[in-house]
Order: structure tokens, then sequence, then C-alpha cells
């Protein structure tokens, strides 16, 4: 091919594309300006729209920061492992070693059983009794503290008890974990919930960025025949609508998360005196980088399949007017 | 460039605008189609413009089936073709600019040369310093002219026109009428729809008298009176 048409058809499809995105970025930007020009439905249309992602948004912050708190609690728990009575103390030096070898255990420590009488006897005031025994009758234990792990920590623990028990010489593994377990419980069954919010909550969105897309339509009805009659196709005049749905659900997206922010301001200073009465330093933390990012791109899709399913089925109704 | 072959149109509401209709229209010719009021004038282009489909029989433009066009060729299909409408059919609400470079808009075609074909366009009719004008802030010529304007601005090789004269008086109804002409003059096969003969009489083309949907009269030079007796000749 002669250098000349070679480089005529690069320069061709050079400008094509450039052509595709100027075209795009001028519709991008006058959908919005055609936004702007009507800010208080504009405004209303996003606060609708921001409402409806918010309340997802805020159960989501809530767990997460419940979450956050359970791990915290789940990372200082211990689990105690009595041995047999009888067992004796290199025994319990030798299965305290092996189970130091476990990959999801952080350290272990040995405490004879003439240590827990020591430290029971400190305890519990019950010196003089204790001194009637004639022989310890606490078994040696084995104080185990579990690593934090990225995995449901209920269901860590529990494997752990289980394998642990399982273990010669191990008469009893006991962890007070039950408030763990409902707490999770708990947590998951609001996770659960924020699932099923906010597939019905996007499903709401659809509908009021087409509802509101559909009444556009209707009122440039009379433009959008002039447009096909003169060879715009239905993608040439959904494009504009498709922008504008865009918009909205970006709109809606960032007012969402200002309605999560002033909700996580409005509940830390009841949450710092809650948390400062258990001597806890816990702060309540907002929506980070990833889930903001998917808030506000989350909404921006949401509009725009919302505008895509309402002007597809609106447009293809709409020809240049016939006689009926 | 235009043939229908006993070409039908049957309306829903039961009318029937066109029956066995055969006609041809040759590439550059300028074609006039006249007739009364329900003759068939306007369905005749819509059948061309593909806003209407033809009942039964066979209409091709530029050698093309219109019956087996899908719905989405259309718009590539239109885009080679100028229409004109008696009521401009403008944005109203865009300047002049916006409403002549739509047709370029749709195409794709770069911002430069789009600004050069939209003045090119305005200064072929007569409009040439009103981009920025709103539509209503013209009269109605030139109202109609902005509408030339942006159907000529593709140049297309077709130009139909429904009653481009109808709401204009006749120093400007002739006025629009040569610019028509000039557009024939380089190549551009016009058909319009027109039921004004007197004018048509000063501006020259073929006739195509349509009554009651069917072909009524047609002449084969612009300058001859038609060849078989007009409806109109009383």
């Amino acid at each position: 091919m002669p250098r000349d048409t070679r480089s005529r058809r690069s320069r061709g499809w050079g400008n094509a594309i450039t052509g595709y995105f100027e075209r795009h970025a001028q519709t991008l930007v006058s959908s919005l300006g055609r936004l702007l020009s009507m800010p208080l439905a504009t405004f209303l249309t996003m606060a609708v729209i921001g409402a409806a992602l918010a309340i997802p948004g805020c159960i989501y912050v809530l767990v997460q920061n419940a979450r956050s708190v359970s791990v915290a609690y789940t990372d200082a728990l211990d689990l105690s492992v009595y041995l047999k009575a009888g067992a004796s103390e290199s025994q319990a030096h030798a299965l305290s070693h092996q189970i130091g070898l476990r990959t999801d255990v952080a350290s272990v420590r040995v405490v004879s059983a003439s240590e827990g009488l020591k430290q029971f006897r400190e305890w519990s005031g019950m010196g003089v009794a204790l001194d009637a025994l004639k022989d310890n009758p606490l078994p040696h234990a084995i104080i185990v503290k579990p690593r934090a792990s990225q995995a449901d920590p209920s269901v860590m623990l529990d494997v752990m008890q289980r394998e642990l028990m399982a273990m010669p010489g191990v008469d009893q593994v006991s962890m007070d974990a039950a408030w763990v377990h409902r707490f999770l419980a708990l947590l998951d069954a609001l996770s659960r919930t924020l699932r099923i919010l906010a597939i019905l909550l996007a499903v709401a969105v659809l509908v009021v960025v087409g509802n509101t897309i559909r009444l556009d339509i209707d009122v440039r009805r009379p433009e959008i025949e002039v447009t096909k009659l003169v060879g715009g196709s239905d993608a040439f005049v959904r494009r504009p609508f498709l922008y504008g749905g865009l918009w909205y659900g970006l709109g809606g997206g960032l007012i969402a998360y200002a309605v999560v922010s002033a909700f996580i301001l409005g509940l830390s200073g009841p949450i710092d005196r809650v948390a400062a009465a258990y001597g806890s330093h816990f702060v309540l933390h907002n929506l980070q980088g990833g889930a903001v990012l998917t808030l506000l791109l989350g909404g921006a899709l949401l509009g725009w399949l919302g505008a895509y399913l309402s002007a597809t089925w609106q447009l293809a109704q709409i020809e240049p007017s016939s006689e009926k | 460039m235009i043939r229908f072959e006993r070409v039908a149109k049957r309306y829903p509401n039961g009318r029937e605008a066109l029956v066995d209709l055969s006609l041809t229209v040759s590439a550059g010719e300028m074609v006039f189609l006249t007739g009364h009021s329900g003759a068939g004038k306007s369905t005749v282009l819509k059948l061309i413009a593909l806003i209407d489909r033809a009942t039964r029989g066979q209409v091709e433009v530029a050698g093309q089936s219109l019956a087996k066009l899908k719905r989405h060729q259309i718009p590539a299909y239109r885009q080679q073709i100028g229409i004109i409408f008696q009521d401009h059919k403008l944005l109203y609400d865009r300047p002049v600019w916006d409403n002549v470079a739509l047709p370029l808009i749709i195409s794709g075609v770069a911002r430069k040369e789009m600004d050069k074909r939209v003045r090119s366009a305005l200064d072929q009719v007569g409009l040439a310093g009103h981009e920025h004008n709103l539509p209503l802030e013209l009269s109605t010529g030139e109202q109609q002219r902005v509408g030339i304007a942006r159907a000529v601005v593709g140049k297309p090789p077709l130009l139909i026109a429904d009653e481009p004269t109808g709401n204009l008086d006749p120093d400007l109804a002739l006025d629009i009428m040569q610019l028509f002409k000039r557009f024939n003059a380089v190549g551009v096969t016009v058909v319009i729809a027109s039921h004004d003969l007197h004018l048509i009489d000063q501006v020259g083309g073929r006739r195509i008298a349509l009554a009651s949907g069917r072909l009524a009269a047609t002449d084969t030079t612009h300058t001859s009176p038609l060849s078989t007796p007009s409806i109109y000749a009383s």
C-alpha cells in the first residue's frame, strides 16, 4: 500500500476516534449544563437518589465499625487448655510447644498447677481453706492466644477449640465466647439485611431515574422527532439521557456520602462517651476510599442503567409523526 | 433515483392515501408533486423519507428497496436525504447554528469542518450572520431558509420538501423556489410537494399530478403543459 494512502487512512481513523470522543465529551458537558439549568428539579431528584443510597451506606458503616470492635475483642480472647489430672509439668510444656507450632496461634504460656494454685490463693482470699488441702487439686494449664485472622473469628475460635480438645492429655478447653457468637451473629444478620436493602433501594434508584428520564423524554418529544427525521439513530438520541442519568446517579452518590458523613459526625460524640466509659479508645470511622468509590460509581452506574432502560423503551415508541 | 411501482398506502384509520401509484424520478431532476389536499403528495414524501411504509408495492430510492430496510438502517438512509417541511420543524430553543449543524453532529463531522459547512449553508440561503439568532427571532421565510440550510448542509443527493412555501407570501415563496432551483442546478434531485401551480409555472420543473392517491398526470419537460388533461384543467 502506498505510504500516502496508509497515512491518509490512519489520519481518517484518528479523526474518527477523536470525533467520537469529542461528541461524547460535548454530550457529557451539555447534559450536565441542561441539569444545572433546572437546579431545583435536579437537586430534588438527586436528593431522592441520595437518600436511597444513604440508607444502605449508613448501615454499612455501622456494621463495619461494629465488626472492627468485635475483631478487637476477639483478639483479646484467650483459650485456657486444662490438662488431665496426673499429667506432668513436662508433658504440659511438650503440649504447649506442639500448640505453639500452629499457624493460628500467636503465643502460648504454661501455667503450672502450683502457679495456678498460688494465683487462686491470691485472687480468691481463701488461703486458709486451701491450706487444709493435702494435694493441689488444680491441673496444669496452657493459655493459648489466637493469631488475628481475616476469617470469621467465631468460626476460627470454634475450630481451634475443637482441635485443642482432641489433643492427647487435654481434659477441657474453655473460652468465654458466647457473647462473641451472639454479637457476630447479629452483625451477620445486619449484613444480610444490608444486602437485601441495598438491592431494593437500587431498584428504587432505577425507578426514580427511569421516571425522571421518561418525563424528560416526554418534554423533549418534538426535538427527538426532528432529530430522528434528519437521521439521528436511537443511540444518538439516547446519549444525552444516558449522561443525564449518570449525572443524577453521581450527584445522588455525593449526597449519600454527605448524609453518611453527617450521620457519623452526629453519632461520634455519644459513641466516644460510651467508649470512654469502657476505657476504650474506639473511634467511629466514616466510609473509607474503596467504599466511597463504590458509593459514587455505584450511584453513577445505577443512574446510567435507569436512564438506559427508560430511554431505550421510550425512544422505541417515538417515531416522526404520521397519520394514525 | 426514485421509483414507485404500484404502491398503495392505507392508514390504520382506513383511509387509502395511495392507490396503485407508479412513478419515476430520475437523478438530477426537479419534480413537483401537485394535487389537491388529500391527493397523496405528502404520503409520497413520507414513504420516501420512511416516515411511513407502503402497504403494497415497491418503493426504491437510489436503487435501494425501502421495504428491505430494517429499523436500525433508517437513520443512515435518512442522512442521505434532505427533508424540508411546511412547518419548518426547527428546534426553537436552539440557535440557528445548532439547528443547521444537527445533521453534521449526527454524522460525526469534526467541529472545524462543521463550522465551515454550517456557515456555507447559511450563506447559500442568505442567512449569513444569523448563526446566533433563535428561530423565533427570524421571520417565517427566514425560518424556512434555516430548514433548507439544515436540509442541504449534509450535501444530500436528494432533497424532498413538503409544501415548503405554504406559509409564505408570493415573493418569498418564489425566493425559496429559486433556492431549490439553484441546488438542482448543481445536480441535487429535488422533489417538492406543492399545490401552487402559478408558482410552479414561474419556477419550471416536471409536474406529477396526483388525485385521490392515483397518478392523474405527468409531463416530461418542465416548460411544456401537462401531457394529459389535468385535474386542474377546469
